[in-house]
């Protein structure tokens, strides 16, 4: 018999196992105000030390030029709004875009990236990427040392289960949860930032009603 | 002074002749030796009262284990205490993992058939040694000779490591506490922080005595030691042509699996290498991709007290263009049908290892996780261990793992999916209990004995303590000989009765009395 039929059997040969319904009693929406959803996910990231900014549109290329300022190099995706690539390459940095895709060896020489986002929670302060054309294949943003994301006001949900509702239209793509810049606890539980993805997590919050 | 040292350990059930070998091999090193790779991970060949022996000797561990689990629990109150809907995430969990169980063979099939569509290859292994071939054999082919590796309990339990590198490859862990284990030669003592028994001057010895290069640092910060770290991985993360993780989860419905960390290390091996080699135990499946919203939210605060840890991955199957575009999964059985078989004790495999139990276990957190003689230690290793062994014989260590418990509680409090480790730990010593009646008493009664009076008599205790105290003098350090600050005697050595689990008040007076680690 092979390996799978028999565990199948050795399951099966375990006995009925009893069926529940899944209570799923827990929060999955808020009351909170847009304000307070904003508010909540910019202490939740700045709490993981990530740098945050709030713009309107308008000033997103600004806010992408500040954010890059100690970079020399910034990898791109494909798709990035074109506006946000130019303001990359302000003040003469080297962009470079992923297309065709980088090397190992160029990503791990560049300094920074930049991408959009799909959605974010406000409770746990996470960014969630869904390796669209915006935000690019998931080596780019791990490699560089800096990752800088745009996220719009307005993708912030306030519960898991508001933004497993938007990635779960989607499920197969390949999907990263970020929160905070890359972090280990091992030794005496210091948290030490930077271990081997981006040692800086900047995020540029994109909100419609703030005018210029 | 070191006759009446030896004495004094003689009269508590130490044995001196093992300590002062120790002690020459830990001067020569710069850290306390662990524990060596067993052959079988899940059963170290000693019972628990003789590795607790040992382990309790080691001062300067239990201080490291104290402060880092107090740190954890505390972390983790706060988290937890921050969501107003933790007892119902805690119910649904629970639920979502009983459905699991009562309908694996159809969720595995459908499971395997959507890995399958995506172009992932699916393998099934009976036994650790099956899982182990179904690996070698990939990794062989690919033609490499070594290999990067996520931090994995599958890959621990079935000692994958130690497989490959007798078949000349070698497997690079890549999570800083796994690679701290891996370089001193030593055994996680905890699952989800595998190196929380070594403080920071010990992982400096180790790296300078054991990282490719040998380095020198100037000082024992946790920054410079983690910073060395990233820069040796490094080449490996961009060299590496196949890694190997496990897998937290495992959605049935869309046949999407899931890594949960922290360091980007996971991220660094499940999307450079070519290849990607994930084992999972078959209890690790969810049956819809919702059910993601309960565990991100259980796991990371249970685990580590974080609202979220900073890295999680999704992936179904190889996705042209962007990480591995060959994968293959390996579906690990390893006794877990055994476990299945027991109607009381199968809510052990709704187990999302995320140590919470440990980390409030008064006996793990002084005896440590090396005590338990398996990968899986504390509460979830009591009651797991014996049962994927199918061991209930007296003369199997692992039958004196579900004895190591005072029976306080706790560990059913913290966890996330409500797996009643207490009841279950009071059947598996009814079910040992049960099938041992009669004959004579073996080595593990005698052992149990052993402890049961160093640990009952409070005159005892206190020749204990004294020990100590002349420990200190004969060698000049104080990690030798441990007193056992523990009134649990009675429950840790209850080997012939069945004892009701006591009411609450163990647990008041552990946190009276422990107020200064919160
Ligand atoms: S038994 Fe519960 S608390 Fe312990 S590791 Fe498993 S899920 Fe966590």
């Amino acid at each position: 018999m092979n390996a799978k039929q028999e565990i199948l059997n050795r399951i099966r040969a375990a006995g009925q196992i009893p069926a529940h319904d899944t209570a799923r009693d827990y929060l999955c929406g808020t009351e909170a105000s847009r304000s307070d959803i904003i508010a909540d996910m910019v202490a939740a990231l700045e709490d993981y030390t990530a740098i945050v900014t709030i713009v309107p549109p308008a000033g997103v290329g600004d806010a992408i030029d500040e954010m890059l300022s100690e970079a020399a190099t910034v990898v791109v995706p494909p798709g990035l709004d074109e506006s946000w690539r130019d303001a990359a390459g302000r003040h003469g940095r080297a962009v470079r875009i992923d297309d065709p895709p980088l090397s190992k060896a160029d990503l791990d020489a560049t300094d920074a990236v930049v991408t959009a986002s799909r959605v974010g929670v406000s409770l746990s302060g996470t960014i969630i990427l869904d390796g669209q054309p915006d935000q690019g294949r998931r080596a780019i943003s791990l490699v560089p040392d800096t990752h800088v994301i745009v996220l719009d006001a307005d993708d912030i949900k306030a519960t898991v289960p508001e933004a497993v509702a938007i990635v779960e239209e989607h499920p197969l793509r390949p999907t990263t949860w970020i929160a905070g810049p890359s972090a280990t606890s091992d030794i005496e539980l210091v948290r030490v930032d930077g271990v081997h993805g981006p040692r800086n997590l900047r995020v540029i919050i994109v909100d419609q009603t703030l005018d210029r | 002074m070191l006759d009446k040292l030896k004495e004094l350990g003689s009269s508590i059930g130490l044995n001196p002749a093992d300590w002062s070998e120790q002690d020459i091999e830990e001067q020569k090193l710069g850290w306390y030796p662990g524990h060596p790779t067993p052959d079988d991970p899940l059963r170290w060949g000693r019972t628990f009262p003789e590795g607790a022996r040992e382990t309790l000797q080691n001062t300067q561990m239990r201080r490291n284990l104290g402060y880092a689990t107090g740190k954890i629990r505390t972390k983790r109150n706060t988290r937890v205490e921050e969501l107003p809907d933790w007892e119902e995430l805690r119910e649904a969990g629970s639920l979502i993992k009983r459905n699991t169980l009562a309908h694996l063979p159809e969720l595995l099939e459908t499971f395997e058939q959507k890995v399958t569509e995506r172009g992932g290859i699916v393998h099934w292994a009976r036994d650790a040694a099956e899982a182990n071939e179904i690996a070698y054999s990939i990794i062989a082919a690919k033609g490499v000779d070594e290999v990067v590796k996520v931090k994995s309990m599958a890959t621990q339990e079935i000692n994958l490591n130690s497989y490959l590198e007798e078949r000349g490859i070698e497997a690079w862990e890549t999570d800083l506490a796994e690679m701290i284990v891996q370089l001193s030669h030593d055994m996680p003592s905890h699952i989800v922080v595998p190196a929380i028994h070594r403080n920071r001057s010990e992982v400096k010895a180790i790296f300078e005595a054991r990282m490719e290069g040998r380095p020198r640092f100037a000082t024992n910060e946790p920054r410079e030691l983690a910073m060395a770290a990233r820069a040796h991985l490094r080449k490996k993360f961009l060299s590496a042509k196949v890694a190997i993780s496990g897998a937290n989860l495992g959605v049935a419905e869309t046949g999407t699996l899931a890594v949960y960390e922290s360091e980007g290390n996971g991220r660094m091996c499940l999307t450079l290498p070519e290849t990607l080699i994930t084992v999972m135990g078959i209890e690790k499946i969810v049956p819809s991709y919702r059910d993601i919203e309960v565990f991100s939210q259980l796991l990371p605060r249970s685990a580590t007290g974080e609202r979220m840890n900073p890295y999680t991955s999704f992936w179904t199957g190889v996705t042209e263009g962007d990480g591995p575009q060959e994968f293959h999964l390996i579906l690990l059985d390893n006794g877990r049908t055994n476990v299945m078989k027991d109607e009381v004790g199968r809510e052990a495999l709704k187990c999302i290892r995320c140590a919470a139990c440990m980390n409030i276990c008064p006996v793990y957190r002084v005896s440590g996780g090396h005590a338990y003689n398996s990968v899986y230690p504390g509460p979830i290793g009591a009651i797991l261990t014996p049962q994927l062994l199918n061991a209930t014989d007296r003369k199997d260590p692992a039958t004196s793992l579900p004895f190591a418990s005072t029976l306080c509680g706790a560990c059913y409090d913290v966890c996330p999916v409500k797996i009643n480790i207490p009841e279950i730990l009071v059947h598996l010593r009814h079910t040992i209990t049960e099938a041992n009646r009669g004959g004579l008493p073996n080595a593990w009664d005698v052992a149990m004995k052993g402890t049961s009076s160093v640990m009952s008599s409070g005159k005892k205790m206190e020749r204990a303590g004294n020990a100590m105290k002349a420990g200190r003098l004969a060698a000049g350090r104080d990690r030798k000989i441990g007193h056992i600050p523990l009134p649990v005697a009675k429950e840790w050595t209850g080997t012939r009765d069945v004892p009701a689990p006591p009411a609450t008040s163990f647990r008041t007076w552990w946190n009276d009395e422990h107020e200064e680690t919160k």
